[in-house]
């Protein structure tokens, strides 16, 4: 199965909400932790390795497409 | 002296040769008596080969060092004649626990192998490991081991090698035909060829300790990462015999090797560890600095380089030590064969192929857990400290642990000498993997058999046939369980051929003679 790279989540405001919501009264290291976890909790669920490459790669690539510092 | 042992001092003693000015002649000299190189030279010697063996030294290591010797290298001394005295020596583990700061983050049990005749693990300090290795290399006559002799040039000719030794009583000349450089990582025989090392030196140090305490810490692997007594590093606490703990503390990249290993510095990180109550004594004290790397040959003409010498690891996960041994025991049988014209030397570079690959697994294993224990941007960090948190309550982070993947055999499965499968077996032994043990009637096991030279073992009875000794289920040994017939797929009809060392050259569903003589010409690099 190939990356999902079109939209995919019913509720796209809704999410981002809880995914913002999730970091309340969290210091910054706490909200770091939370977002690391979470990618290592999605990973398991994805499990799929070629997926998890092809997610690898396209967060890479825009990282350094992006530039920023 | 140590409190809980005494370090043998072994006699030199000068050869003749050199006392009369003789140049002697030698089938196979082996440089280096640590547990390479004592294991090389009884194998050799178990082969018919005779062996001179030298040592700039007179005893046995200093301190518990390599520590962990796994099921595999147990196999190969049993075959040597030592492995259930060793088993029996060692202390023998199987639970794992592993803790982030202060809580118990996960554990890992390394399950008592059913049926198998072998621990998966022992812990042994390693003095007293080449001390059962010397006393049993003195007992085999076709052994001369020499302390205080040192290689200190060598030349290869067309024909053979000259060595110049160095002893108390001078210099003098030995000749070779085959040299196994056993002399570690810092190997003199690998700086007289030139020749340089491919890979990744890691700055971190670590201390290793050898504490004596009364404790009544379990028999288990404990692997700290933070702890509080020891923040932002990792520790490692194991049982050894004699009431011996080693410990090892990550000290980080900054560390003062001179100054950290002062026991002024040492005791009160001991202490803090074990708590003010605990008594104990420090024994023996080092700091190391590791490295992921090997030679790109393992083979140069004739002089061969095995263990240490040709390959380093970090030390989680004990591959350094065991992958040594393997490396002895894939050698021997080879050396035999060329000596005694049974194939020609072009036999001796499956050993850099079979173990060069052994060595790349090893390396790639040890490198990701020094990933793991050590990260080295603070986004790993974040990482691993994650996988910490997450591993206490969820299952599915606990894989994701890494203090160590433990030394397993490898398969040589993409080897030259490999005869592939023509038919499915549902059975991990494929051409190139170590045989499983099993166990057979009355207490024997399966691998008592193996190891000599090349075996079939057939599932049913062959007819007569002069290729190879056969060992026949039914005839000459029995399954009362089945396990061998599990373990082998081991259907009416199926016959493997099995190398000197213990791993399968090939495998069939039925006897076929010419099948049988190509895969033995294979095995032996005759094509």
């Amino acid at each position: 199965m190939p990356l999902i790279r079109t939209p995919n989540i019913p509720d796209p405001d809704g999410f981002y909400e809880a995914l913002i919501h999730a970091q309340r009264g969290l210091s910054d290291e706490q909200a770091d932790m939370l977002l690391t976890k979470l990618v290592l909790i999605l990973a398991n669920q994805v499990g799929d390795r070629a997926v998890l490459d092809q997610a690898l790669a396209l967060a890479r690539d825009n990282t350094l497409q992006a530039g920023g510092a | 002296m140590l409190k809980t042992y005494r370090f043998p001092e072994y006699a030199y003693r000068q050869r003749a040769a050199q006392r009369e000015g003789r140049v002697e002649r030698h089938p196979v000299v082996i440089i280096g008596a640590g547990p390479v190189g004592l294991s090389a030279a009884l194998d050799c010697a178990a082969r018919g080969l005779p062996v001179l063996l030298l040592d700039d030294n007179n005893s046995v290591s200093q301190g518990s060092r390599a520590v962990c010797y796994a099921k595999r290298s147990l196999e190969i001394w049993q075959r040597l004649g030592l492995g259930e005295a060793l088993a029996d020596k060692g202390v023998r583990w199987q639970v794992g626990k592993v803790f982030h700061r202060s809580e118990l983050a996960y554990q890992f049990d390394l399950l008592p192998q059913a049926h198998h005749r072998m621990p998966a693990m022992i812990n042994l300090q390693q003095y007293h490991l080449e001390e059962a290795l010397v006393a049993a290399c003195e007992a085999q006559p076709l052994i001369s081991l020499n302390w205080k002799h040192k290689l200190v040039a060598l030349e290869q000719g067309a024909d053979g090698i000259a060595l110049q030794v160095e002893t108390p009583d001078g210099r003098f000349e030995i000749q070779a035909d085959y040299l196994l450089a056993c002399d570690g990582a810092g190997s003199d025989t690998r700086r007289m060829l030139g020749l340089d090392f491919q890979g990744q030196v890691f700055q971190d140090r670590f201390l290793i300790a050898d504490v004596v305490m009364k404790a009544d810490f379990p028999t288990e692997r404990w692997f700290w990462f933070d702890p509080p007594f020891h923040p932002n590093q990792s520790v490692l606490l194991h049982k050894q015999c004699d009431g011996v703990w080693r410990i090892d503390f990550q000290l980080g990249r900054d560390a003062d090797p001179a100054e950290e290993k002062k026991p002024e510095k040492v005791i009160p990180r001991i202490q803090a560890m074990l708590g003010p109550e605990v008594e104990f004594e420090l024994e023996w004290v080092s700091v190391y600095q590791f490295a992921c790397r090997r030679l790109q040959q393992f083979r140069h003409g004739r002089v061969l380089f095995v263990g240490d010498s040709a390959h380093q690891v970090s030390p989680f996960g004990a591959r350094g030590a065991n992958s040594g041994v393997q490396d002895a025991d894939n050698l021997g049988w080879k050396l035999q064969a060329v000596l005694q014209g049974r194939a020609s030397p072009a036999l001796l570079d499956s050993y850099h192929a079979e173990r060069a690959a052994a060595a790349d697994e090893n390396i790639l294993n040890s490198t990701r857990s020094t990933d793991f224990i050590s990260p080295k941007s603070r986004a790993s960090l974040r990482l691993r400290n994650a996988v910490l948190e997450l591993a206490r309550s969820e299952p599915f982070a606990r894989p994701l642990v890494n203090s160590g993947r433990l030394s397993m055999p490898t398969h040589y499965a993409a080897s030259p000498l490999n005869t592939p499968d023509e038919a499915p077996f549902d059975s991990a032994m494929a051409p190139g993997s170590p045989c499983l043990d099993a166990p057979l009637a009355n207490g024997d096991w399966l691998l008592r058999h193996l190891g000599r030279g090349f075996t079939l073992l057939s599932f049913g009875e062959l007819p007569p046939q002069d290729l190879v000794p056969a060992l026949v289920v039914g005839r000459d040994i029995a399954d009362p369980q089945g396990l061998l017939r599990e373990r082998y797929d081991g259907q009416p009809g199926t016959v493997y051929l099995i190398r000197p060392d213990q791993h399968v050259a090939a495998r069939w569903r039925g006897f076929d003679p010419a099948k049988v003589r190509a895969a033995l010409r294979r095995a032996l690099a005759q094509e």
